[in-house]
């Protein structure tokens, strides 16, 4: 029984960690940088569904528009302010810049809502599922997070591999030059996918604070890179990957604390992570390099 | 290529000179040598911005009160130390330009370390509000007997000692036979945690407490705390020690609850500040016990004040700031120090007089606090209950 | 002269980067000797040695062998808390501080080595974001064992732990690393002209690397993997050395660090401050030793310069790293300070036709 609620909490930790991995798997699979910034829009989203519901009494739901509405503007103001001048620039300088974004937007939100945690209103208004007489615990916090990422992960495959837009994407993913010659907007599309990839910031900030209540101007940084290893675990670049790493680094992380040693259980999801990538280079699900010669 | 970076080579040296010449000549702002120039270290912005703003806006009440009487008057200036040791040491550098004559902080307990050091070594004196870790004053042996740093004559505290509240709280679960079976969850990433933990669980041996699980978690784990208090629910325990700040308190409450479990909590005075978390469900906190020298329910003036001012409740950093300016305007009368004493005549004096038997300091945080050669101050710690949603003394 | 004229440019430029840091030291005795220096700057000048030698040696990794490393900080870590055990160790049987730092440097140099040959065998497997996150996992795993490490010295030695303090069983010593707390009561040893000694060896070593056979051999593994292999040139031997090199010069300057300062935490050397010193290198410049230094110089003493404007401080900091890097990299800026500069060319010889 007690495996089983391990089980269970892990998964739900999971599922958050893996719904900002689909963001950053989103955004590395077709622009190819880190955007590690993306953990600080996470933080924006969550905040902004907090003043919608606390403090203006709002719906959850309006909320949760609300904040995908000013993530994706921000998003798209960042891309185009800070990372569309560096499209040709070496991706480390482009990491550079979205890590100074990441400070800029953390700095920006110490000084916007203070320092002081705010404590999360969850948006799911459901009663846990308790099985066993209570012995067994769904918390319906869980149950919407792993729901949202399943159907973000089918969306997200479907429009990738379906729709015009996704297709293009896909091709700019490939070689942008090639791309460019087939008459797809490079610049527009990879907008397109920083949009996008913010809308799923917002949700899964709303997601990770319905989930753990604490919202401070830091807390998209740890979660963010938690989220980074899971997109690398199942493959960055990977859709599916992503979701798999997430849930996979949440069970390790939860059944490292519970059985080895909570003091070290960082440590040991991170040397997993090390042996995985050992055994497979590109990550649980991701695509073999091929090497031109 | 080649000529932007000459270009950029030329931009750096400008830039260069300009930075050498703010910091050879130390920079533009000088104390007023008519006040007496206090300075403040602490983190204003970082992970744990939270403490150092609370101390920052708590001591400048206290600064605009003792201001407005018109006798001696004070002057602070706060620098942030991002809760890191080298930049304590920087902010710390930069208040010594400034002719910083006395030393309020710092507020966390990993750069006052560090801190207390420079501090000792140049005779400033130092009085922190909340650096709670008894390396920071030196001279005490730790949990296991070991003095690991030496006394540093003038560093004083305001606050509690880690070690002081760990055998406070297990004195507190005896004498008042809180719980049968306890379980401890701990931040072992944390100083001011593993200090009060270490100390307890000695303590707790001693008094033949039942210790029925101890679990920890790091700052970089602290989201879940499932594992924690299922080991705790398992091993059938009715009562769960705290001594974690109330941050993770919060998520942990609200776990507890989802998880049904509902055993009594005992936390320590980082506890203090849950009940104005902003949005916070206040019935998760009903029955918290926790220890600690302030209430702002008992102080309504300096609540309203700070309220007015800064639109959140005061937590305990804020009153351990406002007396601790209280206490060195007080000791600075009696030593007649003022704006034009250097500051290490200023540190020899008000050694002196914090030493003194007859010196003591009515606070928000205890009546006739008084301090000791090893740095120590002596005032009697609060046990309070939260009922209905709000702080009851026990 | 004639002579300097005749030297490579390459040459030329390393010497101009010695000189640079000579006269800068040079410059910086003599103030404070007339005691000229602000307290700020005489406390920065030791962190700011050890960060120029952390930048440099990423560079090696980063710039030199073009593979991208999170996890830096890890190194310099390592350094530090074996070289305030070595100095604890010592104190009872070599009472020269100076030699004592140099044997505390030379072992913390030689553990963060160790620590970079074993992380080096995995990691250098792996090539470009994934060899990224990797270095970044190490930089985590070393920070949370340090965090659960309990290291005591009494009459009979060093006493190891990763339980408590109390299980270290001590009679009549003191803790040396203390779990969470870290290292309380090291010596502060370190001092700006051993800094300044470290960072000369440092430069000796880096630029000379890059300009021997070896170090051409690195730079040929990172522009072409693929036609380095095919000429004969092993490609791990080749990573590994600039790899462990780098991670030598970074435990040394974890030793400068920690010995400044009386107390030193695990938490310290996290993720941030990999990135920190990833950023010095980037915006000096990839390759460009001289750039790093400058850089470092420059952003390590910005917020310091920035604490009169407090609250707003972290965010100019974050505005400006974001604008040098626009201004630095995009093709719009490139474009136009070119415009600039040929309007410049222009003017100056409209008028040297008017001066004729």
């Amino acid at each position: 029984m007690t495996f089983l609620n391990y089980l269970i909490n892990g998964i739900s930790l999971g599922s958050v960690y893996a719904i900002i991995a689909l963001g950053y798997t989103m955004v590395y699979g077709i622009a190819k940088m880190l955007n590690f910034a993306h953990g600080d829009v996470i933080m924006i989203g969550a905040y902004v569904s907090f003043i919608i519901t606390s403090k203006m009494g709002l719906p959850a739901i309006v909320s949760v528009l609300a904040a995908v509405v000013v993530c994706t503007v921000l998003g798209i103001f960042i891309e185009r302010l800070a990372y569309k001048p560096l499209r040709n620039a070496t991706s480390l300088a482009v990491l550079i810049t979205a890590i100074g974004v990441s400070y800029f937007l953390q700095n920006s939100a110490l000084l916007i809502w203070g320092s002081d945690p705010k404590s999360f209103n969850s948006i799911v208004h459901f009663d846990s599922i308790k099985l066993f007489d209570g012995q067994l615990v769904i918390t319906s916090e869980a149950i919407v997070t792993v729901l949202a990422c399943i159907v973000i992960m089918i969306a997200l495959t479907i429009f990738t591999g379906h729709t015009k837009l996704g297709k293009a994407m896909r091709a700019v993913s490939e070689d942008k030059g090639a791309a460019q010659l087939m008459g797809i907007n490079v610049n527009s599309t990879i907008s397109m996918t920083f949009a996008i990839g913010s809308a799923l910031a917002a949700i899964a900030g709303v997601l990770l604070c319905s989930a753990y209540p604490t919202l401070l101007p830091t807390t998209g940084s740890m979660p963010g890179i938690k989220a980074f290893t899971a997109a690398v675990f199942g493959g960055i670049g990977s859709i599916p990957g992503a979701m798999i790493g997430g849930i996979l680094l949440g069970v390790i992380e939860v059944f490292a604390s519970a059985y080895i040693s909570d003091k070290l259980s960082n440590a040991i999801v991170f040397g997993v992570l090390i042996i995985v990538l050992l055994v497979k280079p590109t990550g649980l699900l991701g695509k073999k390099i091929n090497e031109k010669v | 290529m080649k000529n932007m970076k000459k270009i950029l080579c030329a931009a750096l040296a400008v830039a260069m000179t300009a930075t050498c010449a703010v910091l050879f000549t130390g920079c533009g702002a000088k104390a007023s040598p008519d006040k007496i120039s206090i300075g403040g270290i602490g983190p204003i912005t970082g992970d744990v911005a939270i403490y150092g703003t609370a101390v920052k806006n708590g001591a400048q009440i206290a600064v605009d009160e003792i201001n407005a009487l018109g006798g001696l008057q004070i002057e602070l200036n706060f620098q942030d130390d991002v809760n890191d040791a080298e930049k304590g040491v920087n902010a710390y550098n930069n208040l010594m330009d400034w002719g910083m004559q006395i030393l309020m902080g710092t507020v966390t307990s990993t750069p006052s370390v560090s801190v207390s050091s420079e501090a000792n070594e140049d005779r400033v004196f130092m009085l922190t509000p909340s650096a709670s870790s008894t390396d920071v004053i030196g001279g005490f042996p730790d949990a296991a007997g070991n003095v690991n740093i030496a006394r540093k004559d003038n560093v004083f505290q305001l606050c509690f000692t880690d070690p002081n509240q760990g055998i406070g709280a297990a004195q507190y679960i005896a004498d008042r036979k809180l719980g049968e079976k306890i379980a401890v969850i701990y931040n072992s990433s944390d100083v001011y945690s593993t200090g009060i933990y270490d100390m307890f669980m000695v303590t707790a041996a001693d008094l033949g407490l039942n210790i029925v699980s101890v679990t920890s978690f790091t700052n970089e784990t602290a989201t879940d705390f499932n594992v924690q208090l299922n080991e705790a629910k398992n091993a059938g325990a009715d009562l769960v020690f705290l001594p974690i700040y109330y941050t993770p308190a919060t998520l942990m409450l609200k776990q507890a609850d989802a998880m049904g479990y509902e055993p009594s909590f005992l936390g320590v005075d980082g506890m203090d500040g849950i009940l104005t978390v902003e949005g916070f469900d206040t019935s998760l906190a009903e029955g918290l016990m926790f220890m600690t020298p302030f209430a702002s329910a008992e102080h309504p003036d300096f609540t309203n004040k700070y309220v007015a001012a800064h639109g959140v409740e005061p937590n305990q950093f804020a009153a351990d700031a406002y007396d601790c300016i209280y206490a060195i305007y007080e000791a600075c009368k009696i030593a007649g120090i003022d704006g034009s004493t250097p500051a290490a005549e200023a540190c020899e004096k008000l050694i002196a007089v914090f030493t003194d038997p007859e010196f003591s300091v009515d606070g928000l945080t205890g009546a006739g606090m008084q301090w000791t050669a090893d740095g120590l101050v002596s005032k009697i710690p609060q046990a309070v209950v939260i009922k209905d949603g709000k702080y009851i003394g026990m | 002269m004639k002579k300097w004229k005749n030297l490579s440019s390459k040459t030329r430029s390393d010497f101009l980067t010695y000189t640079m840091v000579i006269v800068a030291f040079i410059v910086l005795r003599v103030l404070s000797a007339f005691g000229m220096l602000s307290n700020s700057l005489t406390g920065l000048l030791v962190p700011l040695c050890a960060y120029i030698i952390m930048a440099v040696s990423l560079n090696l990794t980063v710039g030199v062998l073009g593979e991208l490393s999170l996890g830096h900080a890890g190194f310099m870590s390592v350094g530090a808390f074996s070289g305030v055990i070595a100095c604890a160790g010592m104190e009872s049987f070599i009472p020269n501080p100076i030699l004592r730092l140099v044997i505390a440097v030379v072992i913390g140099g030689i553990l963060a080595g160790i620590t970079g040959f074993l992380i080096g065998i995995p990691v250098l497997r792996l090539r470009g974001d994934y060899l990224a996150i990797v270095t970044l996992a190490f930089g985590e795993i070393i920070k949370n064992i340090i965090n659960c490490l309990y290291i005591g010295i009494d009459g009979s030695g060093l006493h190891f732990s990763l339980i408590s303090s109390a299980d270290l069983a001590l009679e009549n010593g003191r803790v040396v690393i203390n779990g969470p707390v870290g290292a309380v009561g090291v010596q502060k040893l370190s001092t700006f002209t051993f800094g300044f000694v470290l960072v000369m060896l440092t430069l000796i070593v880096v630029l000379n690397l890059k300009r021997s056979r070896t170090g051409r051999a690195i730079m040929a593994v990172r522009d072409n993997r693929i036609a380095a292999e095919s000429v004969g040139i092993s490609i791990t031997k080749y990573k590994m050395i600039a790899f462990i090199t780098s991670a030598v010069m970074a435990g040394a300057a974890g030793v400068l660090f920690a010995m400044n300062y009386t107390s030193l935490t695990s938490s310290k050397f996290d993720f941030n401050q990999s990135i920190l010193i990833l950023v010095f290198v980037v915006l000096g410049g990839l390759g460009n030793i001289r750039g790093s230094i400058i850089a470092t110089v420059i952003l390590y003493l910005l917020p310091e310069i920035l604490r009169p404007i407090q609250d707003y401080r972290m965010l100019i900091y974050s505005i400006v790293l974001i604008v040098v890097m626009l201004t630095t990299n995009s093709e719009k800026a490139k474009l136009f300070i070119e415009k600039q500069k040929a309007k410049l060319k222009e003017k100056k010889e409209k008028g040297g036709a008017k001066g004729e």
